[in-house]
């Protein structure tokens, strides 16, 4: 699989090499090769962090040294952060995430789907999406709180709502971009409306939902933290709040390292995903 | 046997104007024969087309096929489309079994795959069965979307500019295969195309429809298809007789374009 897909992106790279006009080319861009630059610019910014803690040109108040952040690394990562390990910070954070993210696709795919195929469903819950839809999340946080405390269900159900409208409109804009003449060709087949539903609309959507998925994830990912700024006895966001009351600029450093880590890593993840399942993606004739 | 009685369809414009897209149309399709229709945009030829699939409701008359109502869609009459009908997270031979696989007693697997690997071998695909159809060219693609509609086994074809979106040379060699696949299988079929040679080579029969209100203008019995499925077509479209027709039905369809010009300019 792996294998299929850099050959094919050798095959192009060759042909590219020979392309005359390349600005304004974007597959010139997307194409492998170039690595350099990438390696060179992350080279760059951790040598001016460690220069700039060598020569004191920063107050570490404001950016620690980096060897600060590296020893708060061990000693968080041996002895833990306000009773919980290391482990256990990152790993309630991406709990409340992934819980918020899941039960967000289980309500929200069906949701889109009866946006986009029943005119009267269509009717019921547009204004409901299109109103809840730009309300940020975290304006929210009072009214979850008072709703619910400050324990897991109200962080839960806030990522639930931060997913549930982003994966409702991917899912009913997927729905939406089916060509009629599968749906029609599927009819002469034999298929009936259920069949119709799981095997030409729901793959037809998948792209979208896919997008949307990533989309939801990341904002599930950047209202975890803003949640746990607010209330929490664990979490990521619960350390970088807890350690700036105390003005230990290192450790809040640190938290936002581990946590553009772990987003980097889901989305990673996500996109590997999505060449597995959606092979077909933009490939429609 | 087809009947088509007395079908009119009118729409209305978003101004709540009134269309007429097609007006008193009668016709009767014997089964096994290939009838094409031409004429310019506008004229209800797909209208005519999705009506006879099921698809729409006309605002008069009725379409009877086999003694029954059109009522909607129905796995007797297929339907090939011009593109983008293919489902692309299939494989090739996931889409030419689709029919057989959802039809409500399916047959036995062997049976299906029996059934798929013999119209993948009609119409030239032997081998592309594990493809995924984005891999294929566009004239491989209406081949597997010709093998899926025949591995249902409809007793009616529809076509809806199948070859309209290939080149020119894949198009002559597509319109063969349609004349081949019609000798062996003896299938009724409907065929819409622009093009003036394709209608007159596929077609036995050929309607000239003409717009506003939608209406059979000219039908001709035609002997080219039953010579092209033995002899050569790029013989057949040189010969005087198919010339002569060919001349006579593009000085029609333009004549019609024209008009239509002529009263856009007007309004």
């Amino acid at each position: 699989m792996m294998k299929n897909i850099l050959r094919a992106l050798n095959a192009e790279n060759t042909e590219n090499q020979r392309k005359i006009v390349s600005f304004g080319d974007s597959s010139l861009v997307e194409a492998p090769g170039g690595r350099i630059w990438t390696f060179a610019s992350i080279a760059f910014l951790l040598l001016l962090w460690i220069l700039s803690g060598t020569f004191g040109w920063v107050n570490p108040l404001f950016w620690p040294p980096i060897g600060d952040v590296w020893h708060q690394l061990n000693v968080i990562a041996s002895e833990g952060y306000r009773n919980a390990t290391l482990l256990e910070h990152i790993g309630i954070s991406v709990y409340r995430v992934l819980m918020g993210f899941l039960l967000g696709c289980m309500v929200g795919i069906p949701l889109g789907f009866a946006l986009a195929l029943s005119k009267v469903m269509n009717r019921i819950f547009d204004p409901i999406v299109e109103f809840f839809r730009p309300m940020p999340p975290l304006a929210l946080i009072p009214l979850v709180i008072l709703w619910l405390g400050i324990g897991e269900s109200a962080k839960i159900f806030l990522l639930f709502l931060a997913a549930l409208w982003i994966m409702a409109l991917a899912t009913r804009s997927g729905a939406l971009s089916t060509n009629i003449a599968k749906v029609y060709a599927a009819y002469t087949l034999n298929a009936n409306k259920r069949q119709i539903l799981f095997r030409i609309i729901l793959p037809n959507a998948l792209p979208e939902i896919f997008t949307g998925m990533r989309v939801s994830m990341g904002v599930c990912w950047g209202t975890v933290v803003a949640a746990e700024l607010v209330a929490a006895e664990s979490g990521i966001g619960m350390m970088i709040m807890v350690a700036s009351k105390f003005l230990s600029t290192d450790i809040v450093v640190l938290g936002v390292i581990l946590i553009s880590l772990v987003a980097y890593a889901i989305d990673i993840f996500m996109r590997i995903m999505e060449v597995r399942l959606i092979p077909w993606r933009g490939k429609s004739s | 046997m087809l009947e088509v009685k007395d079908l009119s369809m009118v729409y209305q414009t978003p101004k709540k104007e009134e269309v007429s897209a097609l007006l008193n149309v009668s016709f009767t399709l014997e089964k096994g024969e290939f009838l094409t229709i031409l004429g310019p945009s506008g004229c209800g030829k797909t209208t005519l087309l999705n009506i006879i699939a099921g698809f729409l409701q006309p605002t008069q008359g009725e379409a009877v096929f086999d003694g029954e109502s059109v009522s909607g869609p129905s796995p007797q009459r297929g339907m090939v489309f011009q593109q983008g009908a293919l489902f692309e997270w299939m494989s090739v031979e996931k889409n030419v079994s689709f029919g057989p696989r959802m039809a409500d007693r399916p047959k036995p697997d062997a049976e299906i795959s029996e059934n798929t690997r013999y119209w993948l071998d009609t119409v030239g695909l032997s081998g592309f069965g594990g493809k995924p159809v984005y891999e294929l060219s566009g004239g491989m693609q209406q081949r597997v979307a010709l093998a899926r509609c025949l591995a249902n086994d409809p007793g009616l074809i529809l076509m809806d500019e199948p070859l309209g979106a290939l080149d020119a040379l894949t198009r002559e060699k597509m319109q063969g295969l349609l004349l081949k696949l019609w000798n062996e299988t003896g299938k009724t079929i409907i065929l819409i195309t622009h093009s003036v040679e394709e209608a007159l080579i596929l077609g036995e029969r050929l309607f000239v429809m003409a717009p506003r209100p939608g209406r059979i203008e000219k039908e001709y019995r035609l002997p080219f298809a039953e010579q092209g499925v033995a002899d050569d077509s790029r013989k057949i479209k040189a010969q005087s007789d198919f010339v002569q027709i060919r001349e006579e039905v593009i000085g029609m369809i333009w004549s019609m374009e024209e008009e239509i010009m002529g009263r856009q300019e007007e309004g």
